[in-house]
Parts: structure tokens; sequence; C-alpha cells
């Protein structure tokens, strides 16, 4: 079992014509994975990688017989926001949308109209979903065999703000013998459409899962969202978060982001120091080394057997 | 982006909220005659895009247009907190009869806008909140639905305000909201919105804060500002490091770097990247005892002249003795290409290579290549088995003992540990 993808899990690439789609096409067949179809308008007819490609999200429906389960988006900032509202009216499920640099506003508003037609939202800014061995949607992990690397099946499920710190810390559980469940790559930007809260019921019901590890940075409140989800609901699932970006607490670098979008310190609750206290309040250890994520998670385990 | 007050003015003003007569003036003489203009008593308030002018005196009340002047003379000369004002904004000293404040933020966990009203304006909205929270009233508004007036009411009413003050500030909320939206910001807050004598509402003070990925399309609005699109506004003057990385960042489009060094003085330059894993590694560094000379992000597989760039950039900073080449695994950016960047980094400014780089610790697509040249040339580089702490440990080790950068621990250059 696994959140979000499974073996027969469909899903098209809106903008696959666009060079970074072209190659996370290729990533994700070598890999596994069920691309039906691809949507790039004007270019209908054409195929990348063998994947045909039609004008509209409908038109995919129709010649595959059945509307995919997921999209994932890598198209222009400007032109996202459409391209989602066609996925979501189009009857998708599941978007992941790897642009970066989108406006707040036409994030909110798809995610607005998400909720509205029972849709769900991964990123933007992202590098989307994997379940290691099954298959992956989005450029998570790089190339297939890269991505094996990274990435074996096992009892943690992995959410983190940066698509690069997924993976090494994937990586750093795969070389420890503990393994990913499923990792998800929950975007860099200030709004996003699922959060570690939105997203733990769905590991608190899949039997594979049996630990979290959630990578954070300084902005926002998801960590406090998170904190209040755990002491409100008698969850199963021990978690451990690494908290970066430490260094930004320090005078010189206030009203500075970093990293991503989302790094930008609006409030006092945002801050590194107040969401570690937030975190560790509610049962959750805010690690501080990087390297001592599997351990503290074989921990968690062992105190939970 | 946040826009100085005499902006945010003019922002609210164009969405018809109204507004005492102001004026924007850049000279003392310019002062006076826009306080001979007003009549009477006016505020004289610095334009800097900081907080705190009030305590640095950066706001003067005065009678005369003379007063105005002088007072404007000063304020002109008058730093805070690093920051020259761009002008004076002279205001009339309104006859207040009372004080709110109206604003319209982000709630990201909502994912929606949030309307804000308190009857107690003028002081931090957030202070308020902590201790009159009965004071402050709260509303989510749709992203999707238009907005309407009855959503700022409700707001307003829910501070106890009533008669013709809540009637008069509706509508003055529900265009904050809309012009919050319309106009990309991801902040725009009225404190003090002041009731005068004769019960009229004005913005005395506007806080507007536009989203920097909205600056392309709010091109129209910025340009009436008299705004040229590619000013910065950090909250600090961009030192010739980032001038320069930038530079070279906009020359070429393969891949992106960024460089910052404000607020950083060591001797470690750090040669790091991407997102995430810059900031893990610049914890990593300092968490050891390092001092990192500034902070960079390379991503989405920059060319060995990008690479090669910043290396320099980083190299060429005081105090830099070393460098140091790290990043989380990656699998777009390809290790050669950055290992090849920063060795012709050294080579060009006459450095030993095995000498200027501490460590270089980038696994993933196409290390095999990228250890090879670091090998020729003696660098000490390390793959996925030695973490992000350990790599950033092993720069801080090298730079603090002298003797480690001249005569190496056996196996430990170009080696590759646990593999």
């Amino acid at each position: 079992m696994s959140i979000l993808l499974s073996e027969d899990f469909t899903f098209m690439v809106q903008g696959i014509t666009g060079r970074e789609a072209v190659n996370l096409t290729r990533e994700c067949l070598d890999y596994g994975s069920k691309v039906v179809g691809g949507v790039t308008p004007g270019r209908k007819g054409r195929e990348v990688h063998g994947v045909p490609v039609f004008d509209t999200v409908e038109q995919v429906t129709e010649a595959v017989g059945y509307v995919p389960n997921g999209s994932v988006v890598t198209v222009p900032p400007a032109f996202t926001k459409d391209a989602v509202f066609e996925a979501i009216e189009g009857g998708i499920e599941l978007i992941v949308i790897v642009t970066e640099r989108i406006p707040r506003r036409d994030v909110a508003e798809m995610v607005e109209l998400a909720g509205m037609r029972g849709a769900r939202i991964i990123g933007p800014n992202c590098l989307g979903v994997i379940v290691p061995g099954i298959s992956k949607m989005g450029g998570i992990g790089g190339p297939a065999k890269d991505a094996a690397k990274s990435y074996a099946p096992g009892p943690v499920g992995v959410m983190s703000r940066s698509g690069g710190m997924t993976t090494e810390i994937s990586s750093s559980l795969t070389a420890a013998g503990l393994g990913v469940s499923t990792a998800v790559s929950i975007g860099g930007d200030a709004i996003i459409g699922s959060t570690y809260a939105e997203l733990m019921p769905l590991f608190e019901a899949d039997a594979e899962t049996e630990a979290i590890v959630i990578y954070t940075e300084p902005g926002g409140r998801m960590e406090a969202q998170l904190a209040e989800w755990v002491s409100e609901n008698q969850s199963r699932l021990p978690i451990v978060a690494f908290m970066a970006g430490r260094f930004m607490d320090d005078e010189e670098m206030k009203g500075m982001s970093f990293g991503h979008a989302g790094t930008i310190v609006e409030g006092k609750e945002d801050t590194a120091t107040e969401k570690i206290a937030r975190l560790e309040a509610s049962g959750i250890p805010v690690i501080e080394r990087i390297d001592e994520i599997p351990d503290a998670v074989k921990d968690k385990l062992g105190a939970t057997v | 982006m946040r826009f100085y007050e005499y902006e945010s003015r003019r922002i609210v003003e164009r969405a018809a909220i109204p507004v005492t007569k102001y004026g924007f003036c850049t000279t003392a003489a310019e002062a006076r005659a826009a306080a001979e203009e007003i009549g009477g008593p006016v505020v004289i308030k610095s334009q800097v895009l900081t907080g705190g002018r009030m305590k640095a005196g950066g706001v003067r009340f005065a009678d005369t247009p003379e007063q105005a002047e002088r007072d404007a003379a000063e304020v002109l000369e008058l730093e805070i907190n690093g920051h020259m004002p761009r002008g004076v904004l002279v205001d009339p000293k309104a006859q207040v009869a009372q004080e709110y404040y109206a604003g319209v933020v982000w709630d990201g966990t909502r994912k929606q806008p949030m309307l804000l009203f308190s009857d107690m304006g003028g002081i931090d909205i957030e202070e308020v909140a902590a201790s009159h929270p009965d004071h402050v009233g709260r509303g989510h508004i749709s992203n999707l639905l238009p907005i309407s007036d009855f959503q700022a009411k409700r707001v307003i009413a829910q501070t106890g305000v009533s008669g013709s003050e809540l009637n008069r500030a509706t509508p003055i909320l529900a265009r904050l909201a809309r012009l919050m939206r319309e106009c990309d910001m991801t902040l725009a807050e009225i404190n003090p919105l002041a009731r005068l004598a004769d019960g009229s509402f004005v913005a005395l003070d506007a806080h507007m804060e536009m989203e920097n990925e909205a600056k392309p399309r709010q091109k129209a609005l910025l340009e009436e500002l008299g705004i040229d699109s590619d000013e910065a506004r950090e909250p600090y003057e961009p030192s010739e490091f980032e001038r320069n990385v930038k530079a070279i960042d906009s020359a070429d489009h393969r891949g992106v770097i960024q460089g910052k060094d404000h607020g950083f003085e060591g001797n470690l330059g750090l040669v790091i990247g991407a997102g995430g894993g810059s900031l893990t590694l610049t914890d990593a560094v300092r968490s050891q005892g390092g001092r990192p000379a500034n902070y960079t992000e390379i991503g989405g597989n920059p060319s060995v002249a990008k690479a090669c760039g910043l290396a320099k950039e980083v190299l060429r900073k005081d105090g830099v003795e070393k460098i140091a080449v790290m990043m989380s695994i990656v699998s777009n950016t390809r290790v050669d290409i950055v290992a090849r960047g920063v060795i012709k980094a050294c080579l060009e400014l006459d450095k030993d290579p095995g000498e200027t780089i501490a460590i270089f610790r980038i696994p993933g697509a196409w290390e095999e290549e990228g250890f090879k040249i670091l090998e020729r040339y003696g660098v000490e580089y390390c793959d996925r088995s030695v973490s992000m702490w350990e790599a950033a440990g092993r720069a801080v080790a090298r730079i603090q003992t002298p003797a480690a950068s001249s005569s190496k621990t056996p196996g430990a250059a170009g080696s590759v540990e646990g593999s």
C-alpha cells in the first residue's frame, strides 16, 4: 500500500512538449508509471516518448476511454491556473503542479476550486510524488535508475517543502535499511495544495506507513497546523521533523527569504525557533543533524513495538 | 515588494478610499510649498522602507510652513535603520475623533485572504489581538466569488462598531479587500484609519506589499506609480557580490545561481545548492563552528561558465580562504559540470583546487565523471554516503586547522568513503 499513487494509477502531463516535461515523461515511463497522454495546445498529433499529445484534457479522456487519475502540470506560471482549472473541470482527481513562481492569488484560486470539485493539488513548486518500486509522478528522484538508488520500499512516509531534500532524506532512510512508503514533495511556496496536516489522514490510513519524517523551513504556519493536528488526533504515527534555515532567525537576516518563496517570515510565529518549540510541544522531535534522522526514526519505531 | 507610504497612499486613493490631501516632497523647499498649500499644522513623515520612524525622529509636527521646511530638511538627512529616506510626506494634522485599523492579509492555513478590523487603531494589530481580542474582527473571503460589502460589514460589526460609523467604514474595508486581490498584494493595511470630527473616514497611513511573482502582470500599476521594474527593494542595499552574481546569472539562461552575503562575514566561502540543501548546509556549517562568508543557491543545471563565475565571485570576497562546494543529491544539475566550473575558477585565480576547495560533496547525476575530474586535481570529495552534516564538518575542520590544509590526512583526499 501507499498514499496517492498505486500500480494502476494513470496520469497525463500538461505542457508535455516543454523541455523539462519531456525529461520528466521519460523518467516516469522508465520507472513504470502509466503516463497515458499529454496536452500542449496546438500540438495535437505529436508524440513524446510514445505518449500521444492532444490539444485539450477532454481529448485525452476521449482517446484513452476514461478519465486519467492524475495530471502533472508543468506550464509557464502565467498559464498554470488555466491548465489546472482545465484538469479539475475535466474530472482529474490528483494534480501535481511543478511550476514555480506562480502568484499566490492564482494558487489560492486553484486550491479553492479543487476543494469544491473534490480534487487534490500537490505543489506548486514541487517535484511530485513517488511510491518506491511502483510509480512516480513528477521529476522526484530524477531518472529511474537514480530514483531506484535513493528510494527503496519501506515503512516511512516522507513529506518535504524541498524537492531535493525529499530525495536526500529518503536516500538516507534507504541506506539505513528503513525505506520509504510514499514520499511527497509538497512544494516550497507560501500557499500549497496539500500541507503536512492535510496529508496526515492519508498516511494514517495507509497500512504500510509506520512513521513520518518531515523536512521543514521558516515561513508560514504549516508546522503549527501539523502540531495542532497531532494534538487533536490520536495519531498512531510517530513523526520526526528536520528544520533547515535556523540561521534565518538572526537579526541581520530579518525580512529576507532564502531557498524557497515560502520562507519569507511574515510574523513572529513563522520563525525557526518558534516552529521548533511548537512541534516539540506536540511531541514531535526536531532533529538538528540531518544524518541523525534514520536513527531518530528507528528509536520511534522501536518505541511503538 | 514593499511600497513606500506615499505610494501606498496613491494605491488606496485609486481604489476610491479617501485620504487626506498630502504632498510627497524630495526637498525642504517643496515641503514648505506643500505645507503652504495645505494650510494649518502639518505632519512631516520620513519615507523609508523600515519601521520605527517615530522613535527615530522621522516624524515631526510643524505649525508653520517655515517650521515644515526646517523639519523636512532635517528628516531628509536622517538615516533610519541604515536607510536614507527617499523623501518626506507632508500631511495635514488631522482632527481625529477615533483611530481604527483595517487590513487584509493572507491566511496560509485557510488559503484565503482574511479581513481584519479593529476599533483600536494606530498601534500594532498583533498587540491589540493579544491584549484586546474582543476588539479585533476577522473574516475570510472566497478566492473565487466576488467580494461583497456584507463580508466587510460582518467583520467590523464583530468589534461592536455600529451606527453611521459601521456604514461609513464598510465600503472602505471592502474596497481594501478588492484592491488586495486585484493588485496581488500579500498585505494591505490602513493603520490608522481615522474618523474625523465631521464623521468622515480617511486613511492616515497605509502599508502595502505586492507579491514579487505578480510584478510582471502588475506592470501597469507599477508604471503608474513610477516604479522601475528592476527596482529590487530588498530590506538592504545589494552588495557588490550580490550584484555580480545576479549579472552572471542573467547573462546565461542555463541553470540558476543566486548569492547573498548580507549578514555573513566569515572565511569559508559557500558554493552550495539547491533551495533546501543550501538552508541545511548553511546551518550545518554554522552549527559546527564554521563561519560562512556568504550564502548561495545552485540549481537547474548551470553551465560550466556559470558555476565558474559563481565560485570566482565567492573566492574574490574579502576574507575567504577556502570554498566548500556542497549540494543535496542532484538529479537535474550535473555533478561533472559543477566540478569543472569550480576547478576552473580556482585555476583562473591562480589557486590550487586541492587546497582551495575544502570539500566537494555533490552526489547524483554524472557523479562518476565529476569525481574523476576532482581526483585529477587532488580535490577532497565525497558521495552520498557522507551526510551533508559530515561534509560541512569536514570543510570547517580544514579551514580551522591550518595543518590539515597543507598535509592531507592519508586516505581522506580523493577517497570516496564508505563506497
